[in-house]
């Protein structure tokens, strides 16, 4: 293509922009209120998801170890659960700490209670807690562990385990239904704004057509002009709900303190949900808008 | 130059515009198509631009058979044409000068040529001072003028025109004619439908007649029988 086409071709569709502007801006408007709509869904759901993963991080199986088990089985076996590959952290607490712990869990304030033991009764019950990326694989690393050589027993939640695989799932399935309900509604909309633009323009073809234009030569400025549209149609929406993001944050935070002080819950940041969302919506506003109107154009190229 | 052979087009089942029409015209030739509105005139220009597929029959357009044209080679074919309608046609988002450049830039034409070439179709058709106005600010007769120029500036073989004076007065109507004309001069194959008998008889050209979708009469092969 030459210099002088790509820049008639830019100069058209800026052109087209500007002088249809109810189009436009009804284009600009339709892809603004899907590409919004996903947003706001797709941050519920990766904080959702967000809490659903550090809920799996938190949730650890502990192995217990055979009371006459050597030190070089033990680094074994902590060496051979570190390697694999569902396994986030091995946490190794002795019995000193196993005891503590089971002080401040059963006694908790009165620590005196806890004073009549003289030698730790958990002295043979130093462990590995295992947390896992997730949990959906406790199963196997379970059965995993229960072969390795000094491994006693293995004590595993199946039921948060499982709750929180079908939570997994659910999310997946929602989000997706969700994610291709807003597309479809996004293309008819598109589809049918660019319908609209194009049937102004259908004398305007025809008579390029007539003239000798290729079908890419007539297509070309009214591709651009759906890109446009589409960009500025993700652009707008995705700034106005960065902002807004970050305020409705604050506000659940601050007015439903439920959340941080006993619930123990955060959400992600703005800037940590926008790493996906910015480049995801920017190319949904140009894929439909290319999309868009690629194909509402091929329908009158045909002649 | 432009050969049809026994070509029949009908838009509904049973019902034909052109009913197995033979025409030969050769290269250099300028010829009126005459007859009654419905008779097969505009049926006849849209084959030739390949806008319409014919029922049956054969078409060969400078030595191409269209029968056998790919959409792809549509717009190739159809720039070695100039087309003129009743109704002008101008991108109207674009100025006189844009109009013109139009025809020159689907064929990737360089800037430097384009700003040559515009220009002087302007002379031409006696536009040169209006290249920035748009085409709704013009006349009728001047409208008229811009589609000649686009028509022409690539130099075509064919020059296809259905109704250019249709919408104009005598003046007006002989002045399209002229250029019309002058294109021929410059070696142009030109085709003219038109209603117009008075400029038909004053130019003594070759004229053929349509009724219903036949050829009637033409002059070409009556002065031949004689
Ligand atoms: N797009 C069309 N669909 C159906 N019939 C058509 C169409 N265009 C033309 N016709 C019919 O074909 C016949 C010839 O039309 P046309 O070629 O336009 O005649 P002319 O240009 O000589 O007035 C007419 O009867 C007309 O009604
Ligand atoms: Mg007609």
């Amino acid at each position: 293509m030459r210099i002088s086409t790509i820049r008639y071709t830019v100069k058209q569709g800026l052109r087209n922009i500007a002088r249809n502007k109810m189009f436009s801006i009804a284009s600009v408007a339709t892809m603004a209120a899907c590409i919004f709509l996903f947003g706001v869904f797709y941050s519920i759901i990766t904080n959702f998801q967000y809490l659903v993963d550090k809920a799996e991080e938190s949730v650890a199986i502990v192995v217990f170890l055979d009371e006459d088990i050597t030190k070089k089985q033990k680094e074994n076996i902590e060496k051979k659960l570190s390697k694999r590959e569902e396994v986030l952290e091995v946490k190794y607490i002795s019995a000193d700490e196993a005891w503590e712990e089971f002080q401040k869990d059963y006694f908790g304030e009165n620590s005196d209670a806890a004073e009549g033991f003289d030698v730790n009764p958990l002295e043979h019950s130093d462990n590995f807690e295992v947390y896992m990326k997730s949990v959906e694989k406790q199963a196997e690393l379970v059965e995993y562990a229960e072969g390795l050589e000094g491994v006693r027993k293995v004590n595993k939640s199946e039921l948060v385990a499982d709750a929180l695989t079908s939570v997994n799932m659910l999310i997946a399935y929602v989000s997706g239904a969700i994610i291709l309900i807003l597309l479809a509604v996004a293309i008819f909309l598109i589809n049918n704004t660019v319908n609209m633009g194009i049937t102004i323009r259908k004398e305007e073809i025809a008579i390029m057509k007539y003239i000798g234009a290729k079908d890419s030569f007539v297509r070309a400025p009214f591709v651009l002009e759906g890109v446009i549209i589409g960009v500025v149609g993700a652009a707008i929406p995705l700034v106005l709900l960065y902002f807004a993001y970050e305020k409705a944050i604050n506000y659940i935070l601050t007015k439903f303190t439920i959340f941080s002080t006993i619930l123990n819950v955060d959400f992600l940041p703005a800037s940590e949900v926008y790493k996906t969302l910015l480049p995801v919506g920017l190319l949904l506003g140009v894929g439909i808008g290319f999309v868009g109107s690629f194909f509402t154009i091929k329908k009158h190229l045909k002649a | 130059m432009i050969e049809l052979k026994e070509v029949t087009k009908e838009y509904a089942k049973g019902i034909a515009a052109l009913n197995g029409v033979s025409l030969k015209i050769e290269q250099g030739e300028f010829v009126f198509i005459v007859g009654d509105s419905g008779s097969g005139k505009s049926t006849l220009i849209r084959l030739l631009l390949k806008e319409l597929e014919p029922t049956s029959g054969k078409i060969t357009v400078m030595g191409k058979d269209l029968g056998k044209l790919k959409h792809k080679a549509i717009p190739y074919y159809r720039r070695k044409m100039g087309v003129v309608f009743q109704d002008f046609r101008l991108l109207q988002d674009r100025n006189v000068y844009e109009n013109i450049a139009f025809a020159l830039r689907v064929t990737e034409t360089p800037t430097r040529v384009l700003k040559k070439k515009v220009p002087a179709a302007l002379s031409l058709v006696g536009l040169a001072q209006k290249y920035k106005s748009n085409p709704k600010e013009l006349s009728g007769g001047e409208q008229q003028r811009v589609a000649i120029a686009r028509a022409i500036v690539n130099e075509p073989s064919i020059l296809l025109c259905d109704e250019p004076t249709g919408n104009l007065d005598p003046v007006n109507s002989w002045e399209i004619m002229k250029l019309l004309d002058e294109a021929n001069q410059r070696g142009t194959t030109v085709v003219v439908v038109t209603h117009n008998h008075e400029i038909v008889e004053a130019m003594k050209k070759r004229v053929i007649t349509m009724q219903k979708g036949n050829i009637v009469s033409d002059t070409k092969k009556a002065v031949r029988k004689s």
